[in-house]
This record gives C-alpha cells, sequence and structure tokens, in this order.
C-alpha cells in the first residue's frame, strides 16, 4: 500500500502542490505569528537584561507593564547615601525617569511615539546583570548642567540631529515642549535596540528640577555587588537600609518579573495573531476537504480496483490518510519557511509604525516548529478523513462500473445536520443574551461558530436557489456557455457548497467588523452630538498623555470660558482591571451632558466614584456602596455617589473620579483629552488661532472642532478596521486559492467534456469564460452567504456589547455591495489559472482520454 | 439489405464535387526508434451527399484519419481540404469555427454534455455560435432521430442507443459539409445500431449529407455507398455499394495477407 500512496503522490503532482497551498499558508500564520511575537520577546527581553542592575529599588508595586497612568511615587535621595554605606555594594546609582519625554525631529515630526515609550532619564553610570554598562558613550559628552541633552543613537538619527544642534523635546511636565542642546550621543548596551523607545539623558539636577519640582529624589535605584557577594547578600542587605513603601529585589527576579509582564502583552498580540491564523485554519480545512474529496471521487475506481485485487477496506482509508499525511508535513515544512518571511515581513511592518526590532534576529523556537506541524499535520488528517472514510467505502465491484461513484453523505442528511446546528446556534445566542459580560459573549460567540458550521453543511441545499439565480443572468448575458457555467456549478453541489463556504467564513468575519466598525463610528458621532456641548476639543492623535500645562494655558486664552480635563487610568478592582476616567465635576456641565441615572454629580468628590450602569450591574454595586480599586501605590477606598448610563455619551468607562481622587491615588497628573467651551460672544477663529498658537510646538498634541475631533476618533476605528481586514484577507486568499483549486481539479475531471465541448465548436475564449463564469458563481455565492451571516452576526454583537458604548447599529450596505463585486472580482481571479488550462488541452487528447 | 436498395452509385450522380479531401496525408507520431506512422501519404475523396465508411484492422490508422479530416488533429505532412477551405496553417480559432459549422461529429461514447438536456446538447454547436435552427429543421431532425419525447432529458436519463440519436442530431443540425463517425455503433446492440444506421442512411437520400464513418462491422458498412479499407496507414482498396458478405471477405483477407506494397493512390470519380 505505501508504494501505491508514493506513487499517487507524485502522479499528482499538481493536486498535491493545490492542496497543500492551504496548509502552507495556515501554517506560515501560525509560525509567523510565534516566530514574530517570540523575536519580539526577545528585543524586549534583551532590554530588560539590559537596563536592570544587580539590585533594584523602586516604590512598592511600581513597575508593573500593564499599568496605565503614570506612578507618582518617588524615592529621597538619602536612601542612597545609606545603600552606600553598605559593605557589599559596589555601586549605587538613582535614577529619576520621566515617560512621555519625545523628541521632535528636524521635519516637525515626532520621532517614534506611536505606542514605543519616550524615557527622560539621568545618567547613572551602571552596569546591567549581563554584564555591560547599560548606557555607553558613542559621541560628544554627557549632559553636566541644565539645557543639555544626550540622545541615543537611533533616536537621534531618526530625528536628524546631530551633536550639536538645538533638540526640541515634548514633555508631560511644565513647559510641555522645550529646546536644548544635544551635547552627546549614547549607545544602549543591548543588542536588540530600543524596539522604537527614544532615550533623552538629562542632567540628574536639571531632570529633578523640570519634573519632581526640584525635589531630590529618584523614581529608582539601582546596586551593583562588590566582588564576592551575592545578588541575595546585597538585596537582604539593603532591605534594611530602606525606609517603608519601597521594594528591594534583585536583578534577576527583578528582570524576570518584567519579563513575564511583557509577555503577558505579548501573549495578547500573539493570541490576536493566532486568532487569525485560527481562521486561516478553518478556511485551509475546508479546502483540504474539498480537496481530498475530490481526489477520492476522480480515484475511486482505482480505489475499487484495489479492493478488488484484495485490499481492506481499512487498507484503503489508511491509503488516503498517509496521503494527507504526506501533505500535511510538506505543507508544515514549506509553511514555517514562509512563517519565517511573514515574521521578518511583520516586523518590517512594526517599524515603520514605529515600533523598531532593531537588529533582533528572528528567533525560531523549537516549540514553534513542534505546534507548526502538529497543527498542520493533525488538521490535513482530519480533514481528510472524511474523504478517507468515503474511499474506504468504495465497494470493489465499483471497478468494473464505467461510472463509479464514490458514494457521498446525502444532501437530506447534510440539511437535516446543518439546520439541527444553525437551530442550537440559535438558541445558544438567545440564552446568551439573558447573561451577562463574558459569559454572553462566550454564548454569543459559539452560536455563532454553530450557525457557521452549520450553515456551511447546509450550503449544498440553500446554495442551489442562489446559483440558480445567478444562472438566469448569466443565460441572458452569456447564452449557452452561461448555462453550461450554471449547470457545471450545481453538479456537485457539495464541491460547490464547501467552496463557496471557505470564502463565507472570511466575508462573515469581514461582513461582522465592518458592520461593528460603522457601528462603533456612528455611536461616536452620536455620542459627540448629543453629549458634547464644548465647541473644541484638544487631543493627542497618538493617544499618549500630555502636559497639563497646556489646560493651564488655554483657560488664560482671551474667549474661552471653561476648559475640561478628562484623565484616564486603570487600576485593579479585586482581580480584574477597571477602567477609570477622572475630571473636573465643577466644569463638567459646561462641556458635558452626563445624565446621571442615580445619586447625583454634585456628590462626586476626592473620595467618591460615578459609576457606569453596565459596571454597576455585573459587578453588584449601588450609590452608596463602597468600592476598593487598588493602584500601583496601593488600595483606595471609595463611595459610589452616583451612576451615568452606559452608553451614548462622553464618559464611557467603568469609573468616574476628581482630579484630585486620581493624583491622591498616585497617579502623575497627565490630560489625555481637554473640552474646550467658549465664552457666547467670542470669534471661533480667533479662539483657535490662540489655542493653536499654545500648541504649535507639539506636532502631536492639536486642536480641533467636534466634526474633526469625531473624524479623529472614526479614524482610529478605520485604522484597527484595515488591520482586521488585512489579517483577514488571508483568509479570504485561502479561499480563493480553494476556488482555484476545486476548478483545476474539475478542469481534469472534465477533460473529456472539454474536449468535446471544443470538438463541437466551443472556442478557446467561451472556455475560458464558461470557466470564469463558475468560478464566480462559487465566489458571488460564498460572498451572499457570508455578507448574509456576517449582518445576522453583526446586529446580534451590537446588541449584545450595546452597553459597551457602541449603542447604534449602523450597517455599512455600500460596502457591503462591494464585498460581493469584489468577491465576484475574486472569482474571475481565481479562474485564470484553471481557464488557461483548460483552454490549453489539446482538443484531440481531451477527447480521447479515458 | 436495405443498404443496396437505398443507395444510388455514385457513377450515375455525375458531377459531384469533394465535401472532404485528403491530399497525400502523412501522420506520425513520436520520433526515432518510436517512430510510428499512423497514416502514410494518405489520399482520398469524400464526395458530398455521399455515405462512405472506412474500414480496417485495429491500429490502422482510421481514427487518426477522421480526426485530420475533422480539424481535430493536424497531419504532419499533406493537406486537407474541407468544403473549400484548406486546412493547412489555420489557427486555433478558425479550426474551431470550422468544427463548429463545417463538421459534425459523432464518437463511440461520451457524446453528450451531461449537464444538458438532450435538446440542448443537439442545439450546442448552434447555440456556441450564437445562432439558433430554423425551428422547421429542427424537428425534421428531431423527428428524423426520434426523440420527440426526451428533448428534456439528461443523457443519464437516456439509454445508449438515444444518446447515439442525440449525437446524430447534433451532428445534423447545423447542416455541416461533412459529419464524421467515429464506430457511432460500436457500444450498441444490433438493434439500436440499425436504428442509428438508418437515421445517418436517410439523412444522406433525404438531405443531402454527406456522412464518412469508421466501422469495424460489415453490417454497418452495407448501409453506405462506399468502403475504403485502411491497412498500415495506407488505403489499400475500395468497394462501391458494398454488401456485408463482400466487406466481410475483403476484411478477413485483410487481415490475413497485409499488403506489403503501398497501394496506388485511390481512384475517386473526379480524378
Ligand atoms: N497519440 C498517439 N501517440 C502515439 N501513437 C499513436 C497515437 N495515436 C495513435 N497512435 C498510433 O497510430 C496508429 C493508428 O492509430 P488509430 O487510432 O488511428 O487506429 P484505428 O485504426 O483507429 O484503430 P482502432 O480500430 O483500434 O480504433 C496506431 O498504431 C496507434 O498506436
Ligand atoms: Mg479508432
Amino acid at each position: 500500500m505505501w508504494t501505491v500512496t508514493l506513487r499517487n503522490l507524485l502522479a499528482r503532482k499538481i493536486r498535491l502542490a493545490l492542496s497543500a497551498f492551504a496548509i502552507v499558508l495556515g501554517v506560515a500564520f501560525v509560525a509567523g505569528s510565534f516566530i514574530f511575537t517570540d523575536s519580539l520577546g526577545n528585543a524586549f527581553d534583551g532590554i530588560v537584561g539590559g537596563t536592570t542592575a544587580d539590585v533594584e529599588i523602586i516604590p512598592k508595586g511600581a513597575g508593573e507593564v500593564d499599568q496605565f497612568g503614570i506612578d507618582a511615587r518617588t524615592i529621597p535621595a538619602s536612601v542612597v547615601d545609606d545603600l552606600r554605606k553598605l559593605p557589599g555594594a559596589a555601586k549605587v546609582s538613582g535614577t529619576a525617569q520621566v515617560q512621555g519625554v519625545y523628541v521632535i525631529g528636524k521635519d516637525g515630526k515626532l520621532v517614534g511615539g506611536n505606542g514605543p515609550p519616550g524615557l527622560a532619564l539621568n545618567y547613572g553610570g551602571m552596569t546591567s546583570i549581563n554584564g555591560d554598562p547599560i548606557l555607553t558613550l558613542a559621541d560628544g559628552a554627557l549632559p553636566t548642567g541644565p539645557g543639555q541633552v544626550a540622545l541615543d543613537v537611533a533616536a537621534a538619527d531618526k530625528a536628524g540631529y546631530l551633536v550639536g544642534d538645538q533638540v526640541t523635546l515634548v514633555t508631560p511636565g511644565d513647559p510641555p515642549t522645550m529646546k536644548a542642546e544635544l551635547v552627546g550621543l549614547v549607545n544602549f548596551g543591548s543588542e536588540g535596540g530600543l524596539v522604537g523607545a527614544t532615550l533623552t539623558i538629562f542632567d540628574e539636577q536639571w531632570i529633578q528640577d523640570l519634573f519632581f519640582e526640584g525635589r531630590d529624589v529618584y523614581t529608582s535605584i539601582s546596586m551593583t555587588t562588590a566582588d564576592g557577594v551575592s545578588q541575595t547578600e546585597l538585596r537582604d542587605a539593603a532591605r534594611t537600609v530602606v525606609p517603608a513603601g519601597v521594594e528591594v529585589s534583585t536583578g534577576d527576579d527583578f528582570a524576570a518579573k518584567t519579563k513575564q509582564g511583557i509577555a503577558k502583552i505579548l501573549g495578547f498580540i500573539n493570541t490576536f495573531l493566532l486568532v487569525f491564523a485560527a481562521v486561516a485554519m478553518v478556511v485551509g480545512t475546508f479546502l483540504i476537504v474539498n480537496t481530498f474529496g475530490i481526489l477520492v471521487a476522480q480515484r475511486s475506481r482505482e480505489l475499487a480496483l484495489l479492493r478488488a485485487l484484495g485490499a481492506s477496506r481499512r487498507q484503503v482509508n489508511r491509503s488516503v490518510l498517509a496521503e494527507a499525511f504526506v501533505v500535511g508535513l510538506l505543507g508544515s515544512t514549506i509553511g514555517i519557511g514562509l512563517g519565517y518571511v511573514l515574521a521578518i515581513g511583520l516586523k518590517a511592518l512594526f517599524g515603520v509604525i514605529g515600533l523598531d526590532l532593531g537588529a533582533a534576529g528572528m528567533e525560531l523556537q523549537l516549540r514553534t516548529v513542534v505546534v507548526s506541524y502538529v497543527v498542520g499535520v493533525v488538521v490535513t488528517m482530519l480533514a481528510a478523513y472524511l474523504p478517507a472514510r468515503r474511499a474506504g467505502r468504495v465497494p470493489p465491484i465499483e471497478a468494473m462500473n464505467e461510472h463509479a461513484a464514490v458514494p457521498e453523505s446525502s444532501l437530506r442528511r447534510r440539511l437535516l445536520t446543518g439546520g439541527g446546528l444553525v437551530v442550537a446556534g440559535v438558541a445558544l445566542m438567545g440564552v446568551g443574551f439573558t447573561q451577562d459580560g463574558n459569559t454572553s459573549l462566550s454564548l454569543i460567540g459559539a452560536g455563532m461558530l454553530a450557525i457557521l458550521v452549520g450553515v456551511s453543511l447546509a450550503a449544498a441545499v440553500i446554495g442551489r436557489p442562489v446559483i440558480s439565480g445567478l444562472g438566469a443572468v448569466y443565460r441572458r448575458t452569456s447564452g449557452t456557455v452561461g448555462v453550461l457555467a450554471t449547470e457545471n456549478s450545481l453538479r456537485n453541489p457539495r464541491r460547490t457548497a464547501a467552496t463557496a463556504s471557505a470564502l463565507m467564513v472570511g466575508l462573515t468575519l469581514v461582513t461582522l467588523m465592518s458592520i461593528l466598525g460603522q457601528s462603533a463610528k456612528a455611536s461616536t458621532d452620536k455620542a459627540i452630538e448629543e453629549s458634547l456641548t464644548a465647541e473644541l476639543v484638544v487631543s493627542n492623535a497618538t493617544g499618549q498623555f500630555f502636559s497639563p500645562a497646556y489646560a493651564r494655558e488655554i483657560r488664560q486664552v482671551d474667549g474661552v470660558a471653561s476648559v475640561l480635563p478628562i484623565r484616564v487610568a486603570n487600576a485593579k478592582l479585586g482581580d480584574s482591571t477597571a477602567y477609570l476616567e477622572a475630571t473636573d465635576p465643577r466644569a463638567l456641565g459646561s462641556a458635558i451632558r452626563l445624565p446621571v441615572i442615580a445619586g447625583a454629580l454634585g456628590s462626586l468628590t476626592d473620595d467618591t466614584v460615578l459609576i457606569r450602569e453596565s459596571t454597576a450591574s455585573s459587578r453588584h454595586l449601588a450609590v452608596g456602596d463602597q468600592v476598593t480599586l487598588t493602584f500601583p501605590a496601593g488600595p483606595r477606598k471609595f463611595t459610589i455617589a452616583g451612576i451615568y448610563p452606559s452608553a451614548g455619551g462622553a464618559i464611557n468607562n467603568d469609573f468616574l473620579m476628581t482630579l484630585g481622587g486620581l493624583t491622591k491615588s498616585g497617579i502623575q497628573p497627565q490630560d489625555s483629552l481637554l473640552f474646550i467651551t467658549k465664552d457666547p460672544g467670542a470669534s471661533e477663529a480667533t479662539v483657535r488661532a490662540a489655542i493653536d498658537k499654545i500648541l504649535a510646538d507639539n506636532p502631536t498634541v492639536t486642536l480641533k472642532n467636534q466634526r474633526e475631533f469625531a473624524d479623529e476618533q472614526k479614524g482610529l476605528i478605520d485604522t484597527f478596521l484595515y488591520i482586521i481586514y488585512a489579517l483577514l484577507g488571508l483568509a479570504v486568499v485561502i479561499a480563493v486559492l480553494g476556488i482555484t483549486n476545486t476548478l483545476a481539479l474539475s478542469v481534469i475531471e472534465r477533460t473529456r467534456e472539454i474536449g468535446l465541448l471544443r470538438a463541437v465548436g466551443m472556442g478557446r475564449r467561451q472556455l475560458r469564460s464558461m470557466i470564469r463564469l463558475e468560478s464566480t458563481a462559487i465566489a458571488v455565492l460564498g460572498a451572499l452567504l457570508g455578507v448574509a451571516l456576517g449582518i445576522v452576526f453583526g446586529v446580534v454583537l451590537q446588541r449584545a456589547i450595546a452597553e459597551q458604548g457602541i449603542d447604534v447599529l449602523a450597517i455599512p450596505w455600500v460596502r457591503l455591495a462591494v464585498f460581493v463585486v469584489l468577491a465576484a472580482g475574486i472569482g474571475v481571479l481565481a479562474a485564470v489559472f484553471p481557464a488557461r488550462r483548460a483552454a490549453r488541452l489539446d482538443v484531440l487528447k481531451a477527447i480521447t482520454t479515458e | 439489405m436495405p443498404a443496396t436498395t437505398a443507395s444510388v452509385p455514385s457513377e450515375v450522380r455525375p458531377g459531384r464535387r469533394p465535401a472532404a479531401r485528403a491530399v497525400g496525408i502523412t501522420r506520425t507520431y513520436g520520433a526515432g526508434s518510436a517512430l510510428v506512422t499512423a497514416l502514410d501519404n494518405v489520399s482520398v475523396d469524400f464526395l458530398a451527399g455521399e455515405f462512405t465508411a472506412v474500414m480496417g484492422p485495429s491500429g490502422s490508422g482510421k481514427s487518426t484519419l477522421m480526426h485530420c479530416m475533422a480539424a481535430l488533429d493536424a497531419p504532419t505532412s499533406g493537406h486537407v481540404v474541407l468544403g473549400d477551405v484548406t486546412l493547412d496553417g489555420l489557427d486555433d480559432k478558425a479550426l474551431t469555427k470550422l468544427r463548429r459549422d463545417k463538421v459534425g461529429f459523432v464518437f463511440q461514447a461520451y457524446n453528450l454534455v451531461p449537464t444538458l438536456t438532450a435538446q440542448e446538447n443537439v442545439e450546442l454547436p448552434m447555440s456556441i455560435a450564437g445562432r439558433r435552427a430554423e425551428p422547421s429543421w429542427f424537428d425534421t431532425v428531431i423527428s428524423a432521430v426520434g426523440l420527440g419525447d426526451r428533448l428534456k432529458h439528461r443523457p443519464t436519463e437516456l439509454s445508449g442507443g438515444q444518446q447515439q440519436r442525440v449525437a446524430a442530431g447534433r451532428a445534423l443540425l447545423s447542416r455541416p459539409e461533412v459529419v464524421f463517425a467515429d464506430e457511432p455503433t460500436g457500444n450498441l446492440d444490433s438493434s439500436a445500431g440499425a436504428e442509428i444506421l438508418r437515421f445517418l442512411r436517410r439523412s444522406v437520400d433525404e438531405f443531402g449529407q454527406t456522412i464518412v464513418m469508421v466501422t469495424h462491422d460489415p453490417v454497418a458498412a452495407a448501409y453506405t455507398d462506399r468502403v475504403v479499407f485502411l491497412a498500415d496507414g495506407r488505403i489499400v482498396d475500395e468497394m462501391r455499394d458494398p454488401t456485408s458478405q463482400r466487406v466481410l471477405e475483403k476484411m478477413s483477407q485483410l487481415s490475413e495477407h497485409p499488403p506489403a506494397q503501398p497501394a496506388p493512390p485511390v481512384p475517386t470519380p473526379e480524378d
């Protein structure tokens, strides 16, 4: 049997290549996701290792990687003096570090900025646990006083600055932008680069003057051990010296903890990418099931002959599975290679948006290889299992039969199973709506999955009227060629359905995301229109915080009636994260309409919070209850003073508190938004001009009116949507390959018929157009099913998450119509190769093939 | 014998033009030691309005000749003329058009497109060309092949004989210059075969159709006006107004004594 299997594989190189292709793409996505996140992890690990000294001292609870809102706590400089007295300490150095210091390039654009941090710190001259100096001077000198800075080489390079230039910086403090002389360039110790982060080195005294109100304090203290002293010994010694509320850890522990935190974030990226890999694999599965189904059908006579010659059912069955195994193995191998390329592509892409992985090499871990092979081979074999079982059931007598046919499951049974799944899915969704939070979403998600599978099973039956409808159009436009194309797509309903289903899955998700995106945009419009009374908004396009100095300066502008700052942060509520907004309750009414449902806005003080309705109900909290929010600096108790509606407002986080409440919780005062209301008589143009002048030096913080603000918000949604489209695009590519594959196999199968058609006078162009029309029919069927399901899912999901701020349903009909038209185009594209193959067939050979 | 009574000797039909001619065609396959000469300098005319049988032992080149004549294959050397068109150097587009408009086919099996109904199959070459048959001619052909009540059926719902009749109807509908039939009765039992043959005969007599048919069956050959015998890629003999008896004798003689020498070109009435 093995020789037969091998012969088969070799004899069907093209078919093999086509079916392996689905695996290649799916595995490439899986491998690429892992390779990319591993490399990212490596780069970060390099940074962590390269910045951590033997013993690290920070305020207790600081240094959480996923903290949003900056910890304002510091350690007095006197602690450094105490630590220096320890005999085990070779070197002790305090670092005063500030986040949110960005370099403005010579071109006036922000360097990095779109995610990676902009760090400012004093030079400590420390050595890392890797044994290298954390920073080395590459050029010029270190800053020795006010007005001087050094930059990391990469940042200076991107910004276009040379030593001696005047550098413009954006800061989170006061003043919000400043100029300094570039006196030197530093190199960062780790070879992985800084992952896009920028380093600005200040003189110690100056950084404390600028950002720490001149206090002699540090945000962290690093120590190196003396010869013969271990990290643990020095840590234990240091613990006896430091004041309460300060935490001492060995460099190894500190690095491990930081890496863990980073790994958690990277895990999200990995999961996010793997979700799309899974979608690609699912679509690939359709392809493989179909390909093997067709191969088995085409080989039924040969299989029957094997059976007649004495091969057992299991042997035949296994020979097909063995074929699948080899295909899976081959596909996975190539897939891993392609994944490597994909990861490099992702790296380049992230480089473009500012996350520079530097020289960090691509990391191919054994785990990646194993997972890729397991996924590739298992999926292929699973997908081939049903066709293989069918192959085993070919009765030996079929060998004598001219039109040997593999027994297929009846369409009726498929329709029943599919229908059952759809009903079950609808029921799951129904139950989902009675639950809340994650349970609700999981149930709805499971329901969607059941419906998706159900519809793809039933597609063989429900697709028929669609194809027939298209057929009527084809008949009118293309005559006999159209009739033939229609009949061809109808002759093998399962095959057509499976091929179309692959596209359906992709388009369902694309449609779903489009509807959610459109709804989110409509909801944004509504929220801004209905609840925002302020005429102007200052926001940061990159989502970074900005200096509160802006709010103060804008308040001085003639014609400005009020400025309402909004700050955001997160805190732990129990085991989960709660998102907070802070603002000034007295100025709130002038800028925002906030219809408080229970309690009163007036009772919001530094020790109380307002809670969002949906959070209140899922956490079972009511007005008057106490909640404990845990910040890096520690837990703080708040009394719930009121409840605001979940959707449709400008305030949409879990909790709303006062600016003072947030500062008292240990979060640095930094603004995310300013809502500006002007005096009724003031000219908007004049006010805008005055504010623009204040913001002139900072390219990211800009002033806009309500419409521009809405556009900015919607632009973010669009960006996200385009990323999703790009990732789902892969599933669509696989589906297109599926159509190509099915058609190519059909062409092989129908060689004789094509020969006949050509013999009785069908031209090459007509033949090509016949195959194109068939392909288009499959693609349009898939697109219509996908768009229809996507609309249903989109509506359901929008309803389910209406409470989370997407309370307006908007269906982008034009866009959906474009999808269907594009799908038809995809059909034309998918047909290119099979059509060319068919047209090139030698008429005589075709007509005389066996 | 229906054939002898129904046919009219070609000599008494003066001025017949050839509907299809082969002029010294040779067709070889392969090269070097594997060279196979399927047709060896064959010249033959098929007269308009005549029913010609091509016979010969298996492998003698009958199908090859047929394919070359029908614009499905190109001879290695020599010329093929269909009606007033010489096939030399025509591109695929022109050949396709020629097949569509000037040639009709009946193969031994797999004649029909399985997804189309009998009627659609009959109309296929014309509908591909974007034309419609005259309704009266369509009715004539359909009633001649006796398919009136089967028009809406798909090939799988038809018997082998019915399928061949559909194919024959298709071949005739566009009134081609020549209908080529390669063993059209090869897969049929004798009564179904006879039906096809009677139909072909009728279309020659009543509609003036030119038909060339490859057959192994002396009884089938007896329906024709003329038999051309092939052996080893050469025309070795021909017979006018054949009877099955004479054909049978000739065939057994051919298979016992394969000719050692090339036969002289077959004289045609016009030569
Ligand atoms: N494609 C091909 N490649 C190589 N040789 C071929 C090819 N087609 C035909 N031949 C050879 O040409 C010769 C004539 O073949 P052809 O099919 O014309 O014979 P035939 O008279 O139709 O035989 P039969 O009665 O068995 O159908 C044979 O020897 C055959 O092997
Ligand atoms: Mg033959």
